[in-house]
């Protein structure tokens, strides 16, 4: 790996009383560079080992079983992770179901159906949803929506569907205070928008517009120019945007705790309060002490590997695209 | 990044011999397309509103010039959340510029396709998208346990951590865009490697490295989760050695929603408007920076 | 380079800003219990000797761990921590202040000081026996008072809190079943309702849900104005929860029968006696790391002790009796020293 420049070093652009120095400025710079690039992969390695060491009693003492485990008693010091991956995988679930296709629209609106003058104030509008910080989400979260979600959706919907099989036990709300695993999935959903449309249209964008012509020029509406040349051209990519969302959800706190309810019991409503790992966490963490601060490092642990995994997958599948 | 490519709208079409059902599902896609922008516009517009409804009512110019008060004292503000969040942010920032600008250099120009390289790309990734909660965990084992208290440094340390890989990011994709030519003009006069970096590639990607920071800035900005365990809050101003924890505003605003007294949830959505805005007109700015430079 | 005079100028505003820097800082945490009250003498005590107490209220447990992790001067916590766990890890453990937990309520068509409990209805709402607000058993000790026919919420604590270890020792101590399963304790179990972040987020919750019950410190009740049940004592009575029934619970108290005065007020007999009422400790270590920053914490309580009872009073927390207070000087002066053997607690 030797680099251009120094095949092209010219020692006489040296100052005389720099060579006595073991090393010249340009080496300092590369090793200052080099150096702060691997301080990066000391940092991850460094919070994957911390994870994995302060997680590691809880695993040990639970075996696998601390992740099937439903049981979080701190009395007892007995501790699973099952109620808090089923809540984040639950709200994750709901995030996308709502967010893909509302960023989808959001994406092809913004590609091919918005007039020009119209397109930079709406794309900015969708980006600042991005910007604002997570916590904020949450109070709009408790204290707006969640009260109107109670009286306009929960209460509704749980007269309606009260003593049916299937929808009488998971949309059923025996409190309906609005915070519950549905809501922080609708909360979650609005975060990730932004995310999965920037990307998309990212995405969308970089398809020659030969392509669309070509389409349009047979007679194709605009639905069939999306359905049959766009989407299988990236399809794989838009797949690899809703990852990283997905990533997101997985890991978003703040916005979470507020909204989600955090309660220890699994429950098969999702009007129900339920607890996801990071909000488990942001609980707990000040007042844990032994073998639960073990425990939540060991939750910790999980989260890291399934974003982890996400991530890598998001990762390979948008790179699909870029690399044609 | 933003290639507002000219949009290939539709032509307009002469529906008269079109199959109906296609006729429906074009319209039926745009409509629902038009209604999803307009959802997440209504969305931004809402929650906005809320927090002007909300805060501009507790905004009183002591707001910024008191500290926190006790429960259902009247009076006070949040300065000391303000000026709290500030530093944080600021120590922050500086930590994580010139590891992440070093860095990011070091993937452009040194680097480049080599497998150091890439997996550092990797790492850098994954740090970008780890829940920052993750992240006050390590912090705290690492400096709060250790310095035997919660404190300003291990607050700016965490929100370093959550800054340097944006700022590799923007750095490393801001210097790519530099032509080779200008480093090779460089080279031609004899200057070293490094030279050729800081005097020529460096300034050349000047804005879009600034506003690297300035998205940085605005992420770390309204980060609570790793401030939990790091800085935690304060009531009173921070001290100069930085130790005892730092009163910042997210995690104020966090305690303070949270509590059933009047005029603590006030205080709260007056800092929650504080920093909405402040993050907001961050990220315009950046926006609008970047925006000039790539139009040269 | 020209960063240099912003960073100079935004250095000495940051030196600038901690103004009193020989002033002293003393970091406490734990317990929401006490909050109000720590909050309001810190606020006072700054104003007449520029010290801050800067106290975080993130639980009794919370409280506990970070004591022992030495990451603040002092822990405060409503459960007392039992003598060889004070003994295991060198701490000396006092009480400061007494107040009472209440159950609270947001019932519609009952207004405040409408609704009476028993412990054992208690036990069995909070147990999910009792599921509706009209059930049989309610509207007994309730004749008159018109009761809904709607699903009773129970918020109980979502952090660990000594609040719940009160409040569960006492539902243990009136009702056999509670003592069986979920049992007392500082986090346990809860079969049924919602989880509220401190006696705030408890008291946030309970005003938000409609047909909620929870249990906060009285202080929590009181500021903001949430109805809170009336309660039947060890005798028989019901009584309202305020100063008078807290000091009669503490009336016949002996506070040297646990190690670190770690006593319960909790089902006490006596007619006035509201019977859950507690004490809220403080923990420091008998050798701490940082003597200096104990002996301001020591100097503070010492002014609580001294000057803090009216402050007390308005919150309707109850001060601890003169000679309680003596007691825990003497403790202070014999207990916590520093390396050199010298009492950090100077008269």
């Amino acid at each position: 790996m030797v680099a251009l420049s120094q095949k092209l070093l010219v020692t006489g652009m040296d100052k005389p009383s720099r060579r006595s120095l073991p090393l010249s400025s340009d080496q300092v710079f590369r090793l200052a560079s080099l150096g702060s690039a691997l301080l990066v992969l000391i940092v991850l390695a460094g919070i994957i080992g911390s994870m994995i060491y302060g997680g590691l009693p809880a695993f040990r003492e639970f075996g696998l079983g601390f992740i099937t485990s439903s049981v979080w008693d701190v009395q007892r010091d007995q501790y699973g992770a099952w109620v808090a991956i089923v809540g984040t995988l639950t709200s994750a679930l709901i995030a996308l179901v709502i967010g893909v296709p509302i960023s989808l629209g959001i994406a092809v609106f913004l590609t091919q159906l918005c007039p020009p003058w119209l397109k930079r104030p709406v794309a900015t509008t969708i980006e600042l949803l991005a910007a604002v910080p997570s916590i904020i989400y949450g109070m709009w979260g408790l204290f707006v929506f969640a009260p109107l979600f109670a009286q306009y959706v929960q209460i509704p919907v749980s007269s309606i569907v009260e003593g049916l099989p299937i929808l009488g036990t998971i949309l059923y709300a025996r409190v309906p205070s609005g915070v519950g695993v549905l809501t922080a999935g609708i909360i979650l959903a609005i975060m990730i928008i932004p995310f999965i449309a920037s990307i998309a249209r990212d995405i969308l964008d970089q398809i020659p517009p030969v392509m669309r012509e070509s389409a349009y020029g047979i007679g194709c509406t605009t639905w069939e120019v999306v359905r049959y040349v766009l989407v299988p051209q990236v399809g794989v990519s838009i797949i690899g945007a809703i990852m990283l969302g997905l990533g997101r959800a997985l890991g978003e706190t703040m916005a979470v705790t507020f909204v989600v309810g955090n309660a220890n019991r699994l429950s098969l409503s999702l009007f129900d309060p339920g607890s996801t790992i990071a909000s488990r966490i942001a609980n707990e963490f000040n007042e844990a002490l032994g073998l639960q601060l073990n425990a939540l490092m060991a939750l910790g642990c999980i989260l890291f590997l399934v974003t982890f995994s996400v991530l890598v997958l998001a990762r390979f599948l948008v790179a699909r695209a870029t690399v044609r | 990044m933003d290639t507002m490519s000219q949009t290939t709208t539709s032509p307009p079409v002469a529906w008269g011999r079109v199959r109906r059902s296609r006729y429906v599902a074009d319209r039926a896609l745009k409509a629902i397309c038009i209604l999803f922008t307009a959802l997440g516009v209504f969305v931004l517009g809402w929650i906005l509103l809320m927090l002007l409804y909300q805060g501009v009512s507790a905004l009183r110019p002591e707001v910024f010039t008191r500290t926190t008060p006790g429960p259902m004292t009247q009076g006070g503000g949040i300065a000391n959340a303000i000026a709290g969040s500030l530093v944080l942010t600021f120590l922050g920032i500086v930590v994580a510029t010139p590891v992440g600008v070093l860095a990011g250099t070091y993937l452009a120009e040194y680097g480049k396709g080599s497998k150091l390289a890439e997996v550092i790309r990797f790492v850098n990734d994954i740090l970008l998208a780890a829940p920052s909660i993750l992240i006050g965990l390590f912090v705290y084992t690492l400096m709060v346990q250790p310095m035997g208290g919660y404190s300003g440094w291990a607050g700016g340390v965490a929100l370093a951590i959550i800054a340097v890989p944006v700022i590799v990011r923007t750095t490393e994709d801001m210097l790519r865009i530099v032509p080779g030519s200008l480093r090779e003009a460089g080279a031609a006069l004899g200057a070293p490697m490094s030279k050729v970096i800081t005097k020529i590639t460096w300034r050349a990607a000047r804005a879009g490295m600034v506003t690297g920071i300035l998205l940085a800035t605005a992420r770390i900005a309204g980060e609570t989760a790793p401030l939990l365990f790091t800085a935690l809050n304060n009531n009173f101003w921070f001290r100069a050695d930085l130790m005892g924890g730092v009163a910042n505003l997210p995690v104020m605003i966090y305690q303070y929603a949270l509590s059933p007294y009047q005029n603590w949830r006030e205080l709260a959505w007056a800092g929650a408007l504080v920093i909405t805005l402040t993050i907001l007109a961050l990220s315009i700015a950046a926006r609008l920076l970047f925006r000039k430079e790539t139009a040269r | 380079m020209k960063i240099l005079p912003y960073a100079a100028a935004f250095g000495l505003a940051v030196a600038s800003c901690s103004l009193a820097v020989s002033a002293a800082e003393i970091t406490g945490a734990g317990a929401t219990f006490p909050f109000p009250i720590y909050a309001r003498w810190a606020e006072a005590y700054n104003k007449e000797t520029s010290n801050r107490l800067n106290y975080q209220s993130i639980g009794s447990s919370g409280g506990i761990r970070q004591i022992r992790a030495k990451t603040v001067d002092f822990g405060a916590t409503d459960a007392p921590l039992k003598g060889e766990d004070l003994e295991k890890d060198g701490l000396v453990q006092f009480p400061v202040v007494m107040g009472g937990v209440v159950p609270v309520y947001n019932v519609q068509g009952v207004p405040a000081g409408q609704m009476k409990l028993t412990g054992e209805v208690l036990a069995d709402i909070f147990n999910g026996r009792i599921s509706k607000w009209n059930d049989a058993k309610i509207a007994q000790i309730n004749q008159g008072v018109t009761l809904p026919n709607a699903t009773i919420t129970p918020v109980y604590r979502s952090d660990g809190s000594g609040t719940t270890s009160v409040f569960t020792t006492y539902l243990s101590q009136v009702s056999e079943s509670w003592k069986s399963s979920p049992g007392a304790g500082a986090s346990v179990q809860w079969p049924v309702g919602q989880g509220g972040k401190g006696n705030e987020g408890v008291a946030a919750l309970v005003q938000q849900v409609q047909n909620s019950i929870g249990y906060v410190e009285y202080a929590y009740a009181k500021q903001n104005n949430i109805p809170f049940a009336q309660l039947q004592n060890k005798n028989g009575k019901f009584v309202s929860p305020d100063a008078k029934t807290f000091q009669a619970a503490a009336a016949d108290a002996d506070w040297k029968s646990a190690p670190g005065f770690g006593i319960s007020l909790t089902n006490q007999p006596g007619d006035e006696a509201w019977p859950i009422t507690a004490p809220t400790f403080i923990l420091v270590h008998k050798n701490p790391e940082k003597p200096e920053q104990v002996a301001e914490a020591l100097k503070f309580f010492d002014w609580a002790f001294k000057s803090g009872d009216q402050m007390a009073a308005e919150l309707d927390y109850v001060a601890l009796p003169p000679q309680v207070e003596d007691l825990v000087r003497v403790s202070w002066q014999a207990d916590i020293k520093d390396k050199s053997g010298q009492p950090l607690f100077k008269k």
